[in-house]
């Protein structure tokens, strides 16, 4: 049962009763919509990038609580880095959630680590950043944590 | 009076933990437990008499073909079925619409006919129908549901016409729970000269089914959620049309002679199992029917039906919570929402009391569409479920409910 509190915490709770940054977003320059086919979650993220540096990001979608708390703690995370610091957020985050071991220092995110006691659950927590990925690369096509 | 507890200790996975807590498996409608029987079946069969079916001329081998036949008249009667050629072992009911719809449908479908499948059909039931429309030309077409997941009927003429080749209507709806009308729609089917396949696969472990009085064309089910083994299941079809489709896949025991200029296809139903078949799960799948029939599938019925109504009253007196479909007529399923909790958490924080429910889009997300949702939780029932176990589902989703709102 005490696995069971790591994953809901608080701060996710928190997270998925009011989600930070969601919202349309007509200004942004780069999108992406995610699907996760395993529970039908969709979330559509938008990004206004200059020069390098993620300046805003916003969500919008439907979700679990893990899959709505990971979107809405990563797009508190983005703000302000660079893609290449994503990036290496990303690799650290995905090796927290699988139970393996990472360097970076995760910050807020780390309250997501409790993820990695339910394997089916790695799916909702990386939608985002899946999404984040296919955004960044300016993908046309809709990705699937699949 | 039927005994849950007595059938039960037949079925050994139900002694297992999970998470510290007493398994409570109420995902019956994804797939049942094995009960010994079947097990034993499949054991035996790899223990006494393991070999290659059919023209074998040793004596495994005829034992081994003499098991496999056994299952298909099991089969026969079990459906009710007048010849046991009308049985043809598939890997499930999914292969079994497939052959259909890649035999029958490429020789009797053209640009312009129209397919008709309901709003409540698996996946199955509606992505092989998509394949042939693309192929051939033709048209699929939906019979409505309302928001109860009752087909309209009083709609089916403005869907059902006389450029409908064929309707595919599944028995069970396994999203809502709904039991269809399809002594109904197959009638109505004929007399525009359709043909009909039912979906029986989450119909057979809780309904009596004649093929014969229902006079379907096809009809298709899978072993696993009738307590046999996966990866066997079984296409009826009516002999007529059989023998009048092409082969599924080519290969071995589907042909009679081969040579490079030509090849002599085989008599149904071999026509339709290239290569080696599952044998163990043909056996299983015998065993597993002799297990229903022991047990009584209208005493299964009956008990399903009481674990069913109990569960539905706890739903509608929980609050906050929102059954999905509410048919007048529906077998073993309850599907249902939480107010602001997504299903996906639901199932988490259950399965940490050792609750096993789906969650998600149960292979129908054009059902989740209509009801304007991604997913819902579903618990479904079988033979060895408890009025106790109905009742620490809803126990467990007071829990869920603490968590989520404080």
């Amino acid at each position: 049962m005490s696995e069971l509190r790591d994953l809901y915490q608080e701060v996710i709770f928190d997270h998925n009763r009011h989600p930070r940054n969601f919202g349309p977003f007509p200004e942004a320059n780069r999108h992406a919509d995610g699907f996760n086919a395993l529970c039908g979650d969709k979330l559509s993220l938008n990004l206004l990038v200059k020069d390098g540096v993620i300046q805003e990001a916003r969500f919008e979608g439907s979700g679990c609580a893990i899959s709505t708390a990971s979107a809405s703690l990563m797009t508190e995370a983005l703000k302000g880095r660079t893609e290449g610091e994503v990036t290496s957020l990303f690799e650290g985050f995905y090796h927290m959630v699988k139970g393996e071991p990472y360097e970076i220092e995760l910050g807020k995110l780390a309250v997501l680590a409790g993820v990695s006691e339910f394997p089916a659950r790695v799916k909702c927590a990386t939608l985002a950043w899946h999404t984040l990925n296919a955004a960044l690369q300016q993908t046309d096509q809709p990705v699937s944590t699949e | 009076m039927f005994d849950p507890q007595h059938w039960r200790s037949q079925f050994p996975i139900l002694n297992r933990k999970v998470r510290g807590n007493a398994l409570v498996y109420l995902d019956n409608a994804a797939t049942t437990q094995k009960p010994l029987t079947v097990l034993n079946a499949e054991r035996h069969y790899y223990e006494h008499c393991n070999a290659n079916i059919h023209r074998g001329v040793h004596a495994l081998s005829q034992e081994a073909s003499e098991a496999f036949e056994a299952s298909r008249e099991k089969v026969r009667v079990f459906l009710g079925a007048q010849a046991v050629e009308e049985i043809v072992f598939t890997r499930g009911a999914t292969e079994a619409i497939n052959l259909v719809a890649q035999t029958w449908g490429r020789v009797n479908i053209r640009a312009g006919d129209e397919i008709l499948v309901s709003a409540m059909e698996h996946h199955a039931n509606i992505v092989p129908w998509q394949m042939l429309c693309e192929i051939t030309g033709a048209r699929l077409r939906v019979i409505p549901m309302d928001d109860r997941g009752v087909l309209q009927l009083d709609q089916l003429d403005r869907v059902l016409t006389e450029r409908t080749r064929l309707v595919g209507v599944t028995l069970v709806s396994n999203a809502l729970g709904t039991v269809n009308p399809i002594s109904e729609i197959i009638s109505r089917a004929h007399a525009v000269g359709a043909k009909v396949l039912v979906d029986g696969a989450q119909a057979v472990a809780h309904m009596s089914v004649n093929v014969c009085q229902l006079n379907c064309d096809f009809f298709v089910f899978s072993g696993h959620k009738l307590y046999g083994p996966t990866g066997i299941g079984v296409l009826y079809g009516k002999q007529e049309w059989l023998k009048s489709m092409p082969p599924y896949q080519g290969g071995g025991d589907m042909i009679l002679q081969v040579s490079f200029e030509k090849t002599v296809y085989n008599q149904i139903p071999y026509k339709f199992e290239a290569g080696t078949p599952h044998i163990s799960g043909a056996i299983g799948l015998g065993a597993a029917i002799d297990f229903v029939s022991t047990v009584g599938l209208d005493d299964i019925a009956e008990h399903e039906d009481g674990l069913l109504k109990e569960a539905t009253a706890l739903a509608e007196s929980f609050g906050n919570l929102r059954i999905i479909g509410t048919a007048p007529g529906k077998a073993s399923i309850l599907s249902f929402v939480m107010e602001g909790i997504h299903p996906h958490d639901i199932g988490t924080i259950l399965d940490s009391r050792g609750i096993a429910i789906r969650t998600g889009h149960h292979c129908a997300m054009p059902v989740m569409d209509y009801f304007c949702l991604p997913a819902t939780a579903r618990a479904s029932f079988a033979l060895y479920n408890t009025r106790d176990e109905v009742k620490a589902l809803f126990l467990a989703l007071r829990y869920v409910e603490k968590m989520f709102r404080g």
